[in-house]
C-alpha cells in the first residue's frame, strides 16, 4: 500500500514534540538560571525510595482494586449506574487539600471511624503513616483506574461472550479465556498512570505521611526552590523524577499486550456467564463507600456555607470553567492526533511516551521554567489563564491518549482495510469513521480533562496576581485566611462544577450515534 | 483559542481608570491581598493621598516571594515588597536587591529593639500552639513531649510557621533541640505543607494542638464571635515574627516607595493590619489595639535569633529536625 | 484482463508466486488449503499487501503501487464490512462518496439494494442485520463502486450451504449486469462449481493458472486432491 504523509499523523507527532519541548525546555530553563553546581544529598536518595515506594504499592493497589469493581459495573444494569460511575471519579478530580480533609473527615482521628469505633469501645486507629499515604492514593485513583479498565472492558465486543456463552463457558473461564487478555492489554497501562500520578504526589504524601519519613522528590523540588534557592538541585531533581518515570513507562508498556483480537458489530453488552449477584454487589457497595463517604463529608460540611459564597467566589468559578473550557479543547486537539500516530507508526510508543510526558514532569518545575521564559516577554499575570490551561491540557493529555488510543486501534484494525479500499482518508476518514466510533472515550476524555482543569491549583499559584484567581486559588486563600466555614462552601461549588463538567461532557460521548 | 482568549481579557480585568497617574507595583503574599485581607483598604487609604495607581501582585507566601524577586533579578517590575519576615531577612539582603527605606526614626512597638534601616516592620506576631479553651495544654515544650497531647505542625521546608517553630525550639534549647524534637516525635500526628493544611484539620478536630499565632484566637473571637480557642502560653518563652517590607533598589520611582513604606507605619495603616491581618502592629495606632486582642496571652520571654544568624542556624536545625522525626 | 507477471510475495516465513492471467468477466474460485496463502493472494491484489516482486496489471494498467481505494477493485472481506455506527445506505453510498448523499446518490444506492434484494433495508444498522443480509448490503455496495474487478474473500463462509448457493447465484448476476470479473476465495468445491468459470489452486507456495472448474473438480491435480479428500 502506498504510503503518503498524512496531517493526522503529523499533528500527532508535533504534539509529542510541544509536549517533550515544554517539559526539557522548562528543567533546561531551570538549569541554565542556576547559580552553582548542584549534587544530590543523602536525603534526597531517602525522597527518591520513598516516592518509588509510595508509588508502586499505590499503582498496585488502586489497579488490583479496580479490576473487580470494574469487573462488576461492566456486567451489572442496576438503576443509578451512570451516576454511581461518575460520582466515583469524584476523588480524582478534587483538589488534593479538600479531599484529604474529606478523607479525614471519615478516616481521620476525629472522623467517623473513629468515632464509631470509640462508641463501640475499640481504640482509636490513626491512619498517618506510610500506609496513610498509600490509603490516600488509592482514594484518589482508584476511580481512575476503575474508568480506564471499564473502559476496555466495554470495548470488548458482545459476539466474544456470545462465543463463551454458547461453548457454555463459567465466570472463570470466561475471565481467562475474554477478559484476561483485554486486561492484560489495559492493566499495565492503568497501573502505569497511577505510578505516575502518585510520583509527583506532594501535599497528600506530606500531610498523611505523619513526617519528614514521607519526604517525596516533589517536595525535595520544593525544597531546594524555596528554602535552598537552589535551581541547580531543583533541575536535577526534575530529571531524576524523569528517569525513573521513563524507566517505568518502558516497564509498563514492555508487559502490555496489545488487544488485537478480531472486532463485531455494536450489540448491546448481554452476559451469560452471571451466576450470582451478591458478589459484584459487595464489590460495588464496598468501592462506593469508600470512595463516596469522604464526598458525603464535604458536602454535609459545605453545604450550608454555600448560600455564604460572594462574588469572588462566583468570578473565580467562571474563571476556573473558562480555564478548563481552553484546556479541554487542547486535549481534545492534541489527543486525537497523538492516538492516530500511535497507532499508524512504527515507533508510536515513542510518540505516545513524549506526549504523556507531562504527567511525570515537577508542576513546580514547569511552572517556574515557563515563569522564567515568558517574564522576559510579557507579564507573566497576564498569562496566567492561558499558561494554566496549557499546562492543564499537556498534564490531561495522557489521560486521554490511555481513553482514546485502544479505541483507535482497534477501529483501525477491524476498519481500517475496509476504509483503505473505500478510498476513505483525511476528514472523510476522521469523520466517517474515527470520531463516530470514537464518542465514548472522547467523552470521557473530554470530561476528565475539564473536571481536572477544574480542581487543579498547579501552576496558577505561581501566575496569578490576586486578580485571576481561579475557583481553588480562592479556595486555598479562604483556608489560609481562617475561613473554614466559606471554603468549605467554595469546595462544594468547585466538586459541583468539576462532577457537572465531567457528567455533562462524558454523558455526551455516551450518546452513541447508533449504537 | 477563543476560548483561551476569553480567559485572557477576564484574567486582564486591571483596573481601567488611573492610567496617567504614576503606577506603584507592590509584590505581596497571597492573603494580603484578598479582599478580607489588608490589601483593599490599604490600597484605598495611600491612593488618596498619593495620586498614584497602587497594584498589588499577590504572590504564595513570603519564601515564594522572595524566590520569585531572585528570578526577576534586577528586571523586576516591582518598587516594593511587603510580606518578607525576620527568618527571610539576611538572605533577602544578601541579594542586594533592596534600598536603605529612608523613613527615619518611628517609635515601634515591637518587644525587639528594630535598627535595620533597609527593611521596614509593618506588623508581627509570636507564634503559639492553638488549641480548644476545654482542653489543657502543657506548659512547655518538656511538658507537651511528655504528655499524650497531640499536635499538627507545618514542614519547616516548605511553611513560614513551620520554619518558625524549627527556629524557636533551636532558640530556646540551643544543642538539646534535637532531644526536644525526639520527645515530640510521639506528640506529633502530622506534618503538613502549609498552615491551611495544618490549620484546617485541627478545626476539624485531627489534633488537640495545631502551631499557628499567639493572635489566632482573637480571629475567631472578633470575626466569629467564637470564644472557643485560646493559644498555649509556653514558659521558654515565645519565638517572635516580625513582617517586613522594603523598597527595591532598581525602583524607577524611589520616592513614591519610600512614601508608601512610611505609609505603612502610619494609624491608617497600622489600625487596619490587626484585624485584616491578625498579627500586632508594628506602631502603636491610636485607637490602640482592638477588643479582642487584650485576652490573648502576653509570653514573658520573647525568643529570636539574630536575623544575621539564621541562614547558618536554619541549615543546622532543619538537618536536626529530619533526623530526628525520621526515625 | 487482470495479469499477474511474476509475482512473488514473502512474508516472514511464508512465500508466494503467481504468474497468471485471468480473462474479463471471468468467474474464478480461488482454492487450496488453509494458510496456503488464498487471501494474501487477494491481498496482493486489492492492494493491502507488498509485493516483494513482479508486477500486478489491470487492462494492461500496472496497479502494482497504487492505493487500494484507486485500484480498479472492490473488495469483499471475510467480516467488517460494514460500519456499524452508520445505516446501511449510508454503507452502501460510501462507495460513491464521502459526502452526504444527493439524490442521485440515494437513487443509486436504492436500486443497488433493489438488485441485491434489500428494499426497504436502507435505513436500518447493520447490527439489526442477518448475516445473509450483511452480505448482501456489502454486496451493494461493491456494485455501486462500479469497479470491474471484484475480490470475494469468503464472504459467505459463515452461512448455511443453501443460502450461500443463493449468494452465489446473486453475485454471479449482478456481476454480470455490471461486467465485472469475479475472484472468490473459497474451501468449498461445491462453491467453485456454483459460481462456474474457473478454479486458481493455491498450494505449495504457488498460484497456479486458473483452469476450469469442472474439468478441475473432475480430475484434480495431486494438490487439489489432497485438500479436498480431507
Amino acid at each position: 500500500m502506498a504510503v503518503r504523509p498524512r496531517p493526522l499523523t503529523v499533528a500527532g507527532v508535533a504534539v509529542a514534540g510541544i509536549v517533550f519541548l515544554l517539559v526539557a525546555g522548562t528543567i533546561a530553563a531551570v538549569a541554565v538560571r542556576a547559580d552553582g553546581g548542584a549534587g544530590l544529598r543523602p536525603s534526597d536518595l531517602a525522597a527518591i525510595r520513598f516516592t518509588l515506594w509510595q508509588a508502586v504499592l499505590s499503582a498496585i493497589l488502586s489497579v488490583g482494586l479496580a479490576v473487580p469493581v470494574a469487573r462488576a459495573l461492566a456486567r451489572r444494569r442496576f438503576a443509578g449506574r451512570r451516576l454511581l460511575v461518575t460520582l466515583l471519579g469524584a476523588p480524582f478530580i478534587l483538589p488534593v487539600i479538600v479531599a484529604v480533609l474529606g478523607l479525614l473527615m471519615v478516616f481521620g482521628r476525629g472522623g467517623w471511624i473513629n468515632a464509631a469505633g470509640t462508641g463501640m469501645g475499640l481504640p482509636p486507629v490513626s491512619i498517618y503513616g506510610p500506609w496513610g499515604v498509600v490509603l490516600a492514593h488509592v482514594f484518589f485513583n482508584l476511580p481512575l483506574a476503575v474508568r480506564l479498565i471499564l473502559q476496555g472492558w466495554l470495548a470488548v465486543p458482545s459476539e466474544r461472550f456470545r462465543l463463551a456463552a454458547s461453548l457454555g463457558l463459567g465466570p472463570w473461564a470466561t475471565f481467562r479465556l475474554i477478559e484476561l487478555p483485554i486486561l492484560r492489554g489495559i492493566v499495565p497501562g492503568a497501573a502505569l498512570i497511577v505510578f505516575l500520578v502518585c510520583t509527583t504526589s506532594f501535599a497528600v504524601a506530606l500531610a498523611l505521611g505523619g513526617g519528614p519519613r514521607a519526604t517525596t522528590i516533589e517536595l525535595a523540588i520544593y525544597q531546594a526552590f524555596r528554602f535552598d534557592f537552589d535551581l541547580g538541585r531543583a533541575a536535577l531533581l526534575a530529571l531524576v523524577q524523569l528517569a525513573v518515570t521513563v524507566a517505568a513507562a518502558t516497564l509498563a508498556l514492555t508487559v502490555a499486550l496489545p488487544d488485537t483480537l478480531g472486532g463485531g458489530l455494536d450489540r448491546h453488552v448481554a452476559r451469560w456467564d452471571l451466576a450470582r449477584r451478591w458478589p459484584d454487589g459487595i464489590r460495588i457497595g464496598l468501592a462506593a463507600l469508600f470512595l463516596l463517604l469522604p464526598l458525603a463529608a464535604l458536602i454535609l460540611r459545605g453545604v450550608p456555607n454555600l448560600a455564604g459564597l460572594d462574588t469572588s467566589a462566583w468570578l473565580a468559578a467562571m474563571r476556573s470553567v473558562v480555564t478548563a473550557m481552553g484546556a479541554t479543547v487542547l486535549t481534545l486537539c492534541a489527543a486525537l492526533p497523538v492516538a492516530v500516530a500511535m497507532q499508524r507508526l512504527r515507533w508510536g510508543r515513542v510518540v505516545e511516551g513524549l506526549a504523556s510526558l507531562a504527567i511525570a514532569a515537577s508542576p513546580l518545575v514547569v511552572g517556574t521554567g515557563l515563569f522564567i521564559l515568558i517574564f522576559p516577554l510579557v507579564d507573566p499575570a497576564l498569562m496566567a489563564l492561558p499558561v494554566t490551561a496549557l499546562v492543564n491540557a499537556a498534564m490531561a493529555l495522557p489521560f486521554a491518549i490511555r481513553a482514546i488510543g485502544p479505541q483507535v486501534a482497534q477501529t483501525e484494525a477491524r476498519y481500517g482495510p475496509l476504509a483503505d479500499s473505500l478510498g476513505l482518508t483525511g476528514a472523510a476518514r476522521l469523520r466517517l469513521l474515527i470520531l463516530p466510533r470514537l464518542c465514548r472515550p472522547l467523552g470521557f476524555a473530554a470530561g476528565l480533562t475539564a473536571a481536572l482543569s477544574m480542581g487543579d491549583l498547579g501552576v496558577v499559584a505561581l501566575f496569578a496576581d490576586g486578580r485571576s484567581e481561579t475557583l481553588p486559588l480562592h479556595l486555598y486563600r479562604l483556608m489560609g485566611a481562617y475561613r473554614m466555614d466559606d471554603a468549605a462552601g467554595a469546595a462544594v461549588l468547585l466538586l459541583a462544577l468539576s462532577l457537572g463538567a465531567f457528567w455533562a461532557l462524558d454523558r455526551g460521548g455516551r450518546v452513541d450515534a447508533g449504537a | 483559542m477563543r476560548l483561551t482568549m476569553i480567559g485572557l481579557t477576564l484574567s486582564a480585568s486591571l483596573p481601567v481608570h488611573a492610567q496617567d497617574r504614576p503606577v506603584l507595583d507592590v509584590y505581596t503574599y497571597d492573603s494580603f491581598v484578598a479582599e478580607w485581607g489588608p490589601g483593599p483598604a490599604l490600597e484605598q487609604a495611600f491612593e488618596a493621598q498619593c495620586a498614584c495607581d497602587l497594584r498589588f501582585t499577590a504572590i504564595g507566601d513570603g519564601a515564594a516571594m522572595l524566590a520569585r524577586l531572585r528570578l526577576e533579578g534586577a528586571r523586576t517590575k516591582a518598587d516594593v515588597v511587603v510580606g518578607l519576615d525576620t527568618a527571610l531577612m539576611a538572605e533577602a539582603g544578601a541579594t542586594g536587591l533592596f534600598a536603605p527605606s529612608g523613613i527615619g526614626n518611628v517609635d515601634w512597638a515591637l518587644p525587639v529593639d528594630w535598627t535595620d534601616d533597609t527593611f521596614v516592620p509593618y506588623d508581627w506576631g509570636w507564634f503559639a500552639f492553638v488549641h480548644d479553651r476545654d482542653f489543657d495544654p502543657p506548659a512547655s515544650f518538656r511538658d507537651l513531649a511528655q504528655s499524650d497531647a497531640s499536635i499538627l505542625i507545618q514542614d519547616p521546608r516548605s511553611s513560614t510557621p513551620g520554619l518558625g517553630l524549627l527556629l524557636w525550639v533551636k532558640a530556646a534549647y540551643g544543642d538539646e533541640a534535637p532531644d526536644i524534637w525526639e520527645g515530640l516525635a510521639d506528640n506529633i500526628v502530622t506534618v503538613t505543607k502549609g498552615w491551611s493544611e495544618a490549620y484546617g484539620l485541627f478545626l476539624e478536630g485531627e489534633a488537640d494542638m495545631v502551631l499557628s499565632y499567639s493572635t489566632s484566637p482573637a480571629y475567631h473571637l472578633i470575626a466569629e464571635g467564637d470564644d472557643s480557642r485560646a493559644a498555649a502560653a509556653f514558659d521558654e518563652g515565645h519565638y517572635l515574627q516580625v513582617e517586613i517590607a522594603a523598597a527595591l533598589a532598581g525602583s524607577d520611582r524611589p520616592d513614591l516607595a519610600r512614601d508608601f513604606l512610611r505609609f505603612l507605619t502610619t494609624d491608617a495603616a497600622q489600625g487596619v493590619l490587626p484585624t485584616t491581618n491578625w498579627m500586632y502592629p508594628a506602631v502603636m495606632p491610636e485607637q490602640g489595639l482592638p477588643d479582642g486582642f487584650a485576652s490573648l496571652p502576653k509570653p514573658d520571654r520573647t525568643l529570636e535569633i539574630p536575623a544575621e544568624d539564621v541562614p547558618a542556624i536554619r541549615d543546622q536545625a532543619l538537618q536536626e529536625w529530619l533526623s530526628a522525626l525520621a526515625r | 484482463m487482470l495479469a499477474l507477471e511474476n509475482v512473488v510475495i514473502r512474508l516472514d516465513d511464508f512465500g508466494l508466486r503467481a504468474d497468471l492471467a485471468v480473462p474479463p468477466q471471468a468467474r474464478v474460485a480461488v482454492m487450496g488449503p488453509s494458510g496456503a496463502g488464498k487471501s494474501t493472494l487477494l491481498g496482493a491484489i486489492g492492494g493491502f499487501v507488498l509485493l516483494s516482486g513482479g508486477r500486478i496489471a489491470f487492462d494492461g494498467q500496472d496497479i502494482t503501487t497504487l492505493h487500494p481505494a484507486a485500484r480498479p477493485v472492490a473488495t469483499i472481506f471475510q467480516d467488517n464490512n460494514l460500519f456499524p455506527h452508520l445505516t446501511v445506505a449510508r454503507n452502501v453510498a460510501l462507495g460513491i462518496t464521502h459526502r452526504r448523499p444527493d439524490t442521485a446518490t440515494r437513487a443509486r444506492v436504492a436500486d443497488a439494494l433493489m438488485q441485491v434484494g434489500l428494499d426497504g433495508f436502507g435505513d436500518r444498522l447493520p447490527g439489526s442485520l442477518s448475516g445473509g443480509q450483511q452480505g448482501r448490503a456489502a454486496l451493494a455496495r461493491a456494485l455501486v463502486r462500479d469497479k470491474p474487478l471484484w475480490l470475494l474473500d469468503e464472504p459467505f463462509a459463515a452461512l448455511g450451504p443453501g443460502l450461500r448457493a443463493r449468494m452465489i447465484a446473486l453475485v454471479d448476476a449482478v456481476a454480470a449486469r455490471a461486467g465485472a470479473t469475479v475472484l472468490m476465495v473459497t474451501h468449498d468445491p461445491t462453491d467453485a462449481a456454483a459460481l462456474g468459470g474457473e478454479i486458481v489452486v493455491v498450494a505449495n507456495g504457488m498460484a497456479a493458472a486458473p483452469r476450469p472448474a469442472a474439468r478441475l473438480l473432475a480430475d484434480p491435480p495431486p494438490a487439489l486432491a489432497a485438500y479436498l479428500r480431507r
